[in-house]
C-alpha cells in the first residue's frame, strides 16, 4: 500500500519528530500544555496508523523478516542499521503504538506539572520501545533496550507517588545490572562471530560449553525484564510509583520485553543450553505464578495487586515459552499480548479511580456499581479477561500455554493450573471489594462515571480483548510461521548436536576450568 | 636538523608564542588582563592547525627523542581542543574571582606543551622532561588563588605528592636503563624483541615506572591527591586538571607499555588489571556519600582512568583503540559536565554542593537537560556517547580473554550509575530552591551547547571518530 517507503524507521522515528515540535513550544504554561498534549496525542496516533500498515501488508505465509531495512553503519565493525519484523515482533510493534496514544489520552488530566517533559517522555520512550522490537542487529538492539530505561526513570521519579525516588533507583539499576551482562555475551558473541547481525547469529551455531554462560548472561538480562521470581521486586514499587501511564507502559510493553528476548535469543542463537535449563525456567515458572497469586490475595493497594498478578501471568509466558511446542510458544506470545492489553486496562481501570479519590487502597472504596454502571462493566470485562474467561483473550493465551506445558511436563502443567484458580481468586475478590456491597463512604456518593475521553481509552482495548477471545485466528497466522521455524531450527540444532544435557554438564564444567 | 625542527613545529611555535605573551604580559598597560587569554587560545588553535597540517607519517626527530606519529597527532588534537575550551570557559570565572591575572593562561600554555611533549616522547628522558614541564606549570596554577587556604593547600598537595611520584619513575627509568643499556624506547624494546626472559631488575623499574605513571594519571592506589587537589583548586583548574592532563598522561601511559615494554605484556599486564578494577570499584563506591560536586568528580575521573585502563590491560591494538575512543568521549562529557559546574553561582558566589542542583530542571531547564545528557553518559547508558567509551573498551578486554576484569568493570558502572543518577534525581525529581544567576554568558553557554549535542547525536555519525581512533591506534603497532 505505501510501496517502498521505509515504514519500520518512520514508525520508529516519528515520535521523535513530534518530541522535536514539543520542545519548540514557547508561551505560557497552559497554552505550552495544550499544545504539548495535541502534538503528543496526534503525532502517536499517526504513529499507530502508520504501523497498520503493517498489520495489512504482512505476509502471513512466511517466517522471514519482513519490511527490512539496512543501512552501514559502522561498516568496520560489521555493525549496521538493520530493521525488519517477523511474526514474533510485529505484534508487539503494533501493541506499542496502540498503547502510547492510549497512554497519552489517560494523561490529559491527570499530569498537570512539566506537561512538556512528560510528553516529550512518552514519545521518546514510544521510539526507543518499537525500535527495540524491530532491531535486528544485536548492538541497535541494545541500545533501544538499554535505552528504555532514561525515559521510565525520569516518568516514574518526576510523575510518580510519594515514594517514586526508591522506585525509580530501584527500577533503573535492577535492569541496569541485567543488561550489562547481556552486553558482556554479545561482546563475546560478537568477537566469535564478526557480526552483531541477528539472523546471521541465530544461524552461526556457539560452542556447547560456551552456550550455557551465554545463556546465564541473556538470563539475568530478561528474568529481570519479565520479570522472573526472585528478581520480580522492582516491579510491585516501580508499578504503584508509577502515573498511571507510566504503569500502562510498563506492564504493556516493557514487561514484554524479556519474552521477547527469550524468542528472539536465547532459543535460536543458544538452542542447547535453553534445552540445558528448561527446568530451571520451569521451576522458577512455578514458583512465580503460586507464590505471587498468594502476595497478591494479601495486598490491599489495587495497583500492588494487579503488579503480582503481572509476575503470575508472565510466570505462564516463561513456562509456554520454553515449551518448545508451537501451543506452547504461541501460547506464550498470545497471553504477552493479551496482557498487554488487558493489564493496561486494568491500570487504567485503577486510574480512573485514582484520578476522582486519589487512593489506591482497595478498602478505600466499595459498592462503585450503583453510581458508575458503565465503569464496573469495564472493569468486570478487563477483570474476568485477566482471570482468563473464555470469550476473552487471556483465555486463549493461557489455554495455549497449558496445552503446550502438558505436552512437555504433566507435573509443571497441573502445578501452573493452580494459578489460574488463584487468579480467578483474588481478581473477583478485589472486584467484589470494589464495585459490588454497600456505598457507603460519603466522598463516593458523589463520585462521576466514565467521561467520554476515558470511554474512548477503553473501548479500543476492550474490542481487542473480545476480538482476541472470540476469533484469535487472526492473530496467531501471523505468528504461526515464525514460531514452527523456530521450533524447527531448534529441533535441527538439538539434533547436530545429539547429546545428552549431562555432557553438555561436563562440557561446561571443562569450560569452566579452562580445558 | 631543519628537517627535524619541522616535525616538532606545533610546539617549537607554542614555546616561542608563549614566550611572546609572557613578554607582552610584563610590558602590557594595565588594563588589559584578559587580552593574554585570547592570546593564549589564539596560540593553542595555531598551533592545533599545525598539528594537522603537519600529519602524516611517522617521523622521528632530535636523534630519536621525539615522535610525531599517528597516535600523537590524535592525542595532541584532543588535547589541544580540551585545553583550548577549558580555557573559554573559564574567562568569567576569572573576571569575577579576580584572578585574571596574564600568568594564568601563560601557565597552562606550558603545562599543554609539556603534554605535547609527552605524547611525543620517544625516550625515557624526553618523557621526563615533558611530564616535569606539565607538573611544574600544573603545581602553580593549583595555588593559584594564594589568598585562599584551600587551593594552597592543593597546590602544596599535589606538588608534594608529584614530586614523589616523579621520584619514583626517575628510580624506574634508571633501573631500566641500567638493565638494558638504553632510554630509546626502540632500543629498549630490541633488548626484549626475541622473547627474552626479562630481568629482573627490569621488571622491577617497570613497575616504578608503573607506579610514577599511576600517580599522575591518578589510578588507585595512587589516587590519594586527586580528591584534595580537584576540591582545593579554583574550578577553572579543576576542568583544566580532569581533561587535558588526563588524556596525555593516559597517552603516554599507553605509549610506553606497548611501545618498549609490548613484548613484557605478561609481566604488566596483572598489574593494569588489578589497578583497572581497583580504579573502578573505589571510583564507583567512594563517590556515593559525596556532597561536593568537584569531589564527586574526582572520584568519577579515577572510576573513568579504570575504564580507560581496562583497554590498555588487554595489550592489544583494539585497546588501544578502545582507549583512544573512550578518552575522547570522556573529554567531551568532563568538559560539559564542568562548563554546568563553572555556572553553578548565586549571588556572584559560586557553589560546589550537590544540593544546590535541586530543582535545576524548572529553573534552568536547558542546562538541567544538558546536565542530565552527561550524566547519563557517564553511568554508560545508550544511546549516549558514554556507551560506545565503554563497549570498545570491553570489547577488546572480551576479546583478550579479560573476562573477570571485564565483569568487574560492569558492575562498578552499576554502582556508579547510582551516583550519577542521584545527580540526576537532585535536578528533576527535587522541589528547586534558589536558581542560580543566569545568564550564562556565550563562552559558557556555547561550550555546554556543543559538548551536549555532541554527546547526545555521537550515534548518528561514530564512524570517523572511531576510524581515526583505529588508525592512531594501528600506528603504534606498525609504525
Amino acid at each position: 500500500m505505501l510501496g517502498d517507503l521505509p515504514i519500520l524507521s518512520l514508525v520508529t522515528f516519528l515520535p521523535l519528530v513530534g518530541a522535536f515540535f514539543i520542545l519548540l513550544i514557547r508561551g505560557d504554561e497552559a497554552v505550552v500544555a495544550r499544545n504539548a498534549r495535541n502534538v503528543a496525542l496526534w503525532t502517536s496516533l499517526i504513529t499507530f496508523l502508520l504501523s497498520l500498515e503493517l498489520w495489512f501488508s504482512f505476509d502471513r505465509g512466511t517466517s522471514n523478516f519482513q519490511f527490512v531495512e539496512r543501512v552501514e553503519w559502522l561498516p568496520e565493525f560489521g555493525i549496521a542499521y538493520h530493521m525488519g519484523v517477523d511474526g514474533i515482533s510485529v505484534l508487539f510493534v503494533l501493541l506499542a503504538t496502540l498503547l502510547t496514544p492510549i497512554c497519552v489520552l489517560a494523561s490529559w488530566d491527570a499530569i498537570r506539572n512539566r506537561v512538556k517533559e512528560y510528553m516529550i517522555a512518552f514519545l521518546a520512550l514510544e521510539t526507543l520501545m518499537v525500535g527495540m522490537f524491530c532491531a535486528l542487529d544485536f548492538v541497535v538492539f541494545y541500545m533501544f533496550f538499554e535505552g528504555v530505561l532514561i525515559p521510565m526513570f525520569l516518568i516514574i521519579g518526576i510523575w510518580g507517588g510519594p515514594g517514586r525516588v526508591y522506585a525509580a533507583f530501584k527500577f533503573f539499576l535492577y535492569t541496569l545490572l541485567g543488561s550489562v551482562l547481556m552486553l558482556l555475551a554479545i561482546l563475546y558473541m560478537y568477537l566469535q562471530a564478526g557480526t552483531t547481525d541477528i539472523p546471521t547469529l541465530m544461524a552461526f551455531g556457539f560452542p556447547e560449553g560456551v552456550q550455557a554462560w551465554l545463556w546465564l548472561a541473556f538470563l539475568a538480562s530478561f528474568a529481570v525484564k519479565v520479570p522472573m521470581w526472585p528478581v520480580h521486586t522492582w516491579l510491585p514499587d516501580a508499578h504503584v510509583e508509577a502515573p498511571t501511564a507510566g504503569s500502562v507502559i510498563l506492564a504493556g510493553v516493557l514487561l514484554k520485553m524479556g519474552g521477547y528476548g527469550f524468542l528472539r535469543f536465547s532459543i535460536p542463537m543458544l538452542p542447547d543450553a535453553s534445552a540445558l535449563f528448561t527446568p530451571l525456567i520451569f521451576t522458577l515458572s512455578i514458583i512465580a505464578v503460586i507464590y505471587t497469586s498468594l502476595v497478591a490475595l494479601a495486598q490491599e493497594d489495587m495497583k500492588k495487586l494487579i503488579a503480582y498478578s503481572s509476575v503470575a501471568h508472565m510466570g505462564f509466558v516463561t513456562a509456554g515459552t520454553f515449551t518448545m511446542t508451537q501451543q506452547g510458544i504461541e501460547g506464550a506470545l498470545f497471553q504477552m499480548l493479551s496482557h498487554g492489553i488487558v493489564s493496561a486496562a486494568l491500570f487504567l481501570c485503577v486510574g480512573v479511580l485514582y484520578d476522582r479519590i486519589h487512593s489506591r487502597e482497595i478498602a478505600r472504596y466499595g459498592g462503585l456499581v450503583h453510581r458508575m454502571p458503565r465503569y464496573a462493566f469495564m472493569f468486570m470485562l478487563f477483570m474476568l479477561a485477566s482471570v482468563g474467561m473464555p470469550g476473552t483473550s487471556g483465555f486463549i493465551g493461557e489455554f495455549l500455554v497449558m496445552v503446550g506445558v502438558f505436552q512437555a511436563n504433566t507435573w509443571v502443567a497441573a502445578l501452573i493450573a493452580t494459578g489460574l484458580i488463584l487468579g480467578a481468586a483474588y481478581m473477583l475478590w478485589l472486584y467484589r471489594r470494589v464495585i459490588f456491597g454497600k456505598l457507603t463512604k460519603s466522598d463516593l456518593m458523589d463520585i462521576l462515571d466514565l467521561n467520554p475521553r476515558e470511554i474512548a481509552i477503553f473501548v479500543p482495548l476492550a474490542v481487542l480483548v473480545m476480538w482476541m477471545g472470540i476469533y484469535p485466528s487472526s492473530f496467531i497466522e501471523i505468528m504461526a510461521p515464525s514460531v514452527s521455524s523456530l521450533i524447527e531450527n531448534f529441533e535441527i540444532a538439538r539434533a547436530e548436536s545429539a547429546r545428552p544435557e549431562l555432557a553438555m554438564i561436563g562440557d561446561f564444567v571443562d569450560w569452566v576450568r579452562g580445558e | 636538523m631543519a628537517q627535524a625542527y619541522g616535525v616538532a613545529l606545533p610546539e617549537i611555535f607554542l614555546a616561542v608564542v608563549g614566550m611572546a605573551i609572557l613578554l607582552y604580559g610584563a610590558f602590557r598597560k594595565q588594563e588589559d588582563e584578559a587580552a593574554a587569554n585570547w592570546l593564549v587560545m589564539a596560540a593553542l588553535g595555531g598551533a592545533l592547525l599545525l598539528v594537522l597540517y603537519g600529519a602524516g607519517g611517522p617521523a622521528i626527530a632530535f636523534n630519536g627523542l621525539f615522535i610525531a606519529d599517528g597516535y600523537a597527532v590524535f592525542l595532541k588534537v584532543l588535547i589541544l581542543i580540551g585545553a583550548t575550551l577549558a580555557v573559554l570557559m573559564s574567562l568569567d570565572y576569572l573576571d569575577r574571582a579576580f584572578m585574571a591575572r596574564f600568568e594564568f593562561p601563560i601557565l597552562l600554555l606550558y603545562a599543554v606543551l609539556g603534554m605535547l611533549m609527552m605524547v611525543s616522547a620517544n625516550d625515557l628522558i624526553s618523557l621526563y622532561i615533558g611530564l616535569e614541564l606539565q607538573s611544574l606549570a600544573l603545581y602553580v596554577v593549583a595555588a593559584f588563588r594564594r589568598d585562599s587556604l584551600r587551593s594552597t593547600e592543593a597546590g602544596l598537595k599535589y606538588f608534594v605528592l608529584g614530586a614523589l611520584s616523579s621520584g619514583m619513575l626517575l628510580y624506574g627509568a634508571s633501573l631500566i636503563y641500567g638493565f638494558t643499556g638504553a632510554t630509546h624506547f626502540d632500543a629498549i624494546a630490541a633488548a626484549f624483541a626475541d622473547g627474552q626472559q626479562a630481568p629482573i631488575g627490569v621488571v622491577v623499574g617497570l613497575v616504578f615506572l608503573i607506579a610514577g605513571l599511576a600517580f599522575k594519571v591518578s589510578a588507585v592506589p595512587f589516587h590519594m591527591w586527586t580528591p584534595d587537589v580537584y576540591e582545593g583548586a579554583p574550578t577553572p583548574v579543576t576542568a583544566f586538571f580532569a581533561i587535558a592532563p588526563k588524556v596525555a598522561a593516559i597517552g603516554l601511559f599507553v605509549r610506553v607499555m606497548v611501545g618498549p615494554f609490548g613484548d613484557l605484556v605478561a609481566e604488566w599486564q596483572q598489574i593494569i588489571v588489578f589497578i583497572a578494577i581497583a580504579s573502578m570499584v573505589l571510583g564507583a563506591v567512594a563517590a556515593i556519600n559525596q556532597t561536593n560536586i568537584k569531589r564527586l568528580m574526582a572520584y568519577s575521573s579515577i572510576g573513568n582512568i579504570g575504564y580507560a585502563l581496562v583497554g590498555l590491560a588487554a595489550g592489544t591494538e583494539e585497546g588501544v583503540r578502545g582507549v583512544l575512543v573512550y578518552m575522547t568521549i570522556y573529554m567531551v562529557m568532563t568538559l560539559g559536565t564542568f562548563g554546568c559546574i563553572l555556572a553553578m553561582r548565586q549571588k556572584g558566589r559560586m557553589l560546589e554542593g550537590i544540593d544546590d542542583l535541586k530543582g535545576l530542571g524548572r529553573t534552568q531547564p536547558m542546562m538541567a537537560a544538558a546536565f542530565a545528557i552527561f550524566m547519563f553518559s557517564m553511568a554508560g547508558i545508550p544511546p549516549l556517547a558514554g556507551f560506545f567509551g565503554k563497549f570498545y573498551v570491553f570489547m577488546a578486554a572480551v576479546n583478550a580473554g579479560l573476562y573477570v576484569l571485564a565483569v568487574f568493570g560492569v558492575v562498578a558502572s552499576v554502582v556508579a550509575a547510582f551516583y550519577y543518577l542521584r545527580i540526576v534525581k537532585l535536578m528533576y525529581f527535587d522541589a528547586p530552591t534558589e536558581a542560580f544567576d543566569r545568564p550564562l554568558g556565550w563562552k559558557l553557554g556555547s561550550v555546554i551547547a556543543v559538548t551536549g549535542l555532541a554527546i547526545l547525536l555521537f550515534l548518528v555519525l561514530p564512524g570517523p571518530m572511531l576510524h581515526s581512533a583505529g588508525t592512531a591506534a594501528a600506528t603504534l603497532f606498525n609504525g
